[in-house]
């Protein structure tokens, strides 16, 4: 069954066009990535699927419900993450999430559940406005979570963290979809979308340019891998004798080997006992975005 | 603990937001509390001050006063002697004294300062009667003709009965306009609002813990002032003084539609709080808030009929102090509701979930 079916949306301002277009098609328990730079038009796009903005054109229906105008049916079963500061000026972190628990009528144990969940027990009693950046993220996210949702929308969640802020906050949004619980999430890192995502959506000037898992977007750039073998393994002669490669290098890291055929060639060093240091890069979804825009990914 | 209402969850967190707002408990609170400390405990005993008055000479018109007549005349005056005539005059003009008077023959004659109008006027008034007065005892007849003045408002009336409905009542609008117009900006900025729409809670819900909040705030405005009023500066009610309570309910209502207004109009959270300052403190002086309209021009009294304040402030100080009945009130209420009714119409049209 999907979750989210989205149809053709559309949405201008003034002579801009935010999204153009898009039709999208989540099924339940995936976690779906919208990867693009800023000004994409991701978030406007996630506005559309919550049902909080009016599409131009085009329609979306969440578990089969159409989500605009405002529908009752689907408010419980969804949960929002609209960015870090969506919170009740100076209540402590923990007045706030139960304050969105009441809102969908749970009860004051659940909501510190959660906030025990993200890691913020110990910043119970803290103001919300003296939490740091990714203190407050979590307990954006665990307001979003505390009714439990069956699908969650977090636009942004990692948005403005240092990388280790960000890479802590990893952990806890790969679990929040262990429980068959659908994701989908913004981003304009590809690194996150790469490491949280089942399927990435690519999105460039209001399209979606690709849809599919990051593995296959980066097999489909058909780029060759680059495999290098420590220092001293191989002579580069050697490396150009093994079948599939179409061409080798020295660097300082050792012997370059580049393939289109990564699988055969790392079969056949390992025939060779020829692993010591060998590490395989292939493209990255930076790599895809290169080719699907022609120009360089910025963030 | 049971799970609360979207309604009373709603309530008490924004409660709470309030009360740690000391910016904004400061404004609603202790700023028109200063107020009334200033006007009620400074300008109280400033029982319109005594006439500096220079006898210049011998003026066997004062001098030979009757006891009662002399404690009158002592009772307005501040009586200092002089006999350089000239230094007098100097000391008039230069403001140090109010009035010099001197005798030549059967003339009295005054030199007095026009810089104070008033005084000018009491001291003009207050030797012609004692001149009339030495006129009638001269005849050696007894007065045909007495006069008793009596005062219409009850014995009790101070600045305090005059100050504390007005500042009460620009207290309320304050705190009205200013926490709707803060509430609906930072909710719009922080997009709580829209997390809120995505929320299984009605707007109805919304709009109604703010209102219940500030209606609180407004009522606890109201306790505090008339408690302090009547613990500290001798504050005496009237009678129906109670209506107060329906009238700061509806005027709460009234300014908060205005900050609504604000808050729908202004693209910042300071932009709101500043068009609601830019609309509630003229309203304020021109609402007699601060100091009586009755001796302002025409055109202001006329303008200040269009104010809802102005009807605030009447509709409390009849109540409050002026003894009037329950029905004083109603027509302030009515014209309260209708611009309660107005604004909030308005501040809807106007209305967009986003700044963008």
């Amino acid at each position: 069954m999907a979750a989210i079916s989205a149809r053709n949306l559309t949405k201008t301002y003034g002579d801009l066009v935010a999204v153009d277009g898009v039709s999208l098609e989540v099924d339940d328990g995936e976690f779906v990535g919208v990867l693009g730079p800023n000004g994409a038009g991701k978030t406007t796009l996630l506005e559309m699927l919550e049902g909080l903005r009016r599409p131009d054109g085009g329609d979306v229906e969440v578990f089969s419900e159409p989500v605009w105008p405002r529908n009752a049916r689907l408010q419980t079963r969804i949960g929002v993450q609209l960015q870090a500061s969506s919170f009740f000026e100076r209540l402590t972190a923990r007045e706030q999430i139960r304050t969105f628990a009441s809102l969908y009528g749970v009860g004051p144990g659940p909501a510190d559940d959660w906030l025990e969940r993200v890691g913020l027990t110990d910043k119970a009693d803290t103001r919300v406005e003296d939490l740091s950046g990714g203190q407050a993220q979590r307990l954006s996210i665990a307001c979003a979570l505390v009714h439990d949702p069956e699908l969650v929308f977090l636009d942004e969640p990692t948005a403005a963290l240092d990388p280790q802020a960000r890479r802590n906050l990893w952990d806890l949004l790969s679990s929040i979809n262990d429980s068959g619980r659908t994701v989908v999430l913004t981003t304009h890192y590809m690194d996150e979308a790469e490491v949280l995502c089942d399927r990435v959506a690519v999105m460039d000037h209001g399209r979606i340019l690709q849809f599919d898992t990051p593995a296959a977007l980066v097999r489909g750039l058909d780029a060759p891998a680059r495999i290098t073998v420590g220092p001293g393994t191989l002579t580069t002669e050697q490396a150009a004798a093994i079948p599939g490669v179409t061409e080798t290098a020295d660097s300082v890291d050792g012997v370059v080997l580049v393939t289109r055929d990564p699988a055969g060639v790392v079969a056949a060093l390992a025939e060779g006992h020829h692993l010591d240091g060998v590490k395989v890069q292939t493209g990255t979804l930076e790599d895809v975005f290169l080719s699907l825009t022609g120009r360089e990914y910025r963030a | 603990m049971s799970t609360r209402g979207p309604f009373w969850a709603l309530s008490i967190a924004i409660l709470r937001g309030f009360l740690r707002d000391r910016g904004a408990v400061f404004f609603a609170i202790i700023f028109p509390l200063m107020f009334l400390v200033l006007f009620g405990g400074l300008l109280a005993n400033q029982d319109q001050s005594k006439v500096d008055l220079i006898q210049i000479g011998s003026v066997p018109l004062v001098d030979d006063l009757p006891d009662d007549a002399r404690g009158a005349f002592d009772a307005t005056f501040e009586v200092s002697e002089k006999d350089d005539r000239a230094a007098a005059l100097e000391e008039v003009r230069k403001g140090d004294a109010d009035v010099a008077i001197e005798q030549r023959g059967d003339r009295l004659i005054a030199h007095y300062t026009q810089t104070d109008a008033v005084k000018a006027a009491v001291t003009q008034g207050t030797l012609r009667a004692f001149v009339d007065g030495a006129n009638v005892a001269a005849t050696g007849q007894e007065p045909r003709f007495t006069f008793e003045p009596e005062s219409v408002e009850d014995d009790s009336l101070t600045v305090i009965q005059f100050v504390t409905p007005g500042l009460l009542g620009w207290a309320v609008a304050m705190s009205a306009a200013f926490g709707a117009a803060a509430t609906l900006q930072g909710w719009r900025q922080s997009k709580l609002l829209r997390r809120l729409q995505l929320a299984p809670v009605s707007t109805r819900t919304i709009v109604a813990a703010r209102v219940t909040v500030t209606l609180l705030i407004a009522l606890g405005q109201l306790a505090i002032f008339l408690g302090l009023g009547a613990a500290a500066f001798g504050l005496t009610l009237t009678g129906s003084w109670w209506m107060a309570i329906p009238l700061v309910v509806v005027g709460t209502l009234c300014f908060m539609a205005l900050g609504l207004l604000a808050g729908a109009l202004a693209r910042t959270t300071e932009g709101a709080v500043n068009l609601a300052n830019f609309l509630v403190l003229p309203m304020a002086f021109l609402s007699g808030s601060f100091f009586p309209l009755d001796a302002a021009p025409q055109w202001i009294q006329r303008l200040s009929d269009l104010l809802p304040l102005k009807h605030l402030n009447t509709g409390m100080l009849d109540v409050m102090v002026r003894g009037e009945g329950p029905s004083a009130a109603l027509v302030p209420l009515a014209i309260l509701a209708g611009f309660a009714l107005v604004v909030t119409a308005l501040a809807a049209r106007l209305f967009r979930w986003e700044t963008t």
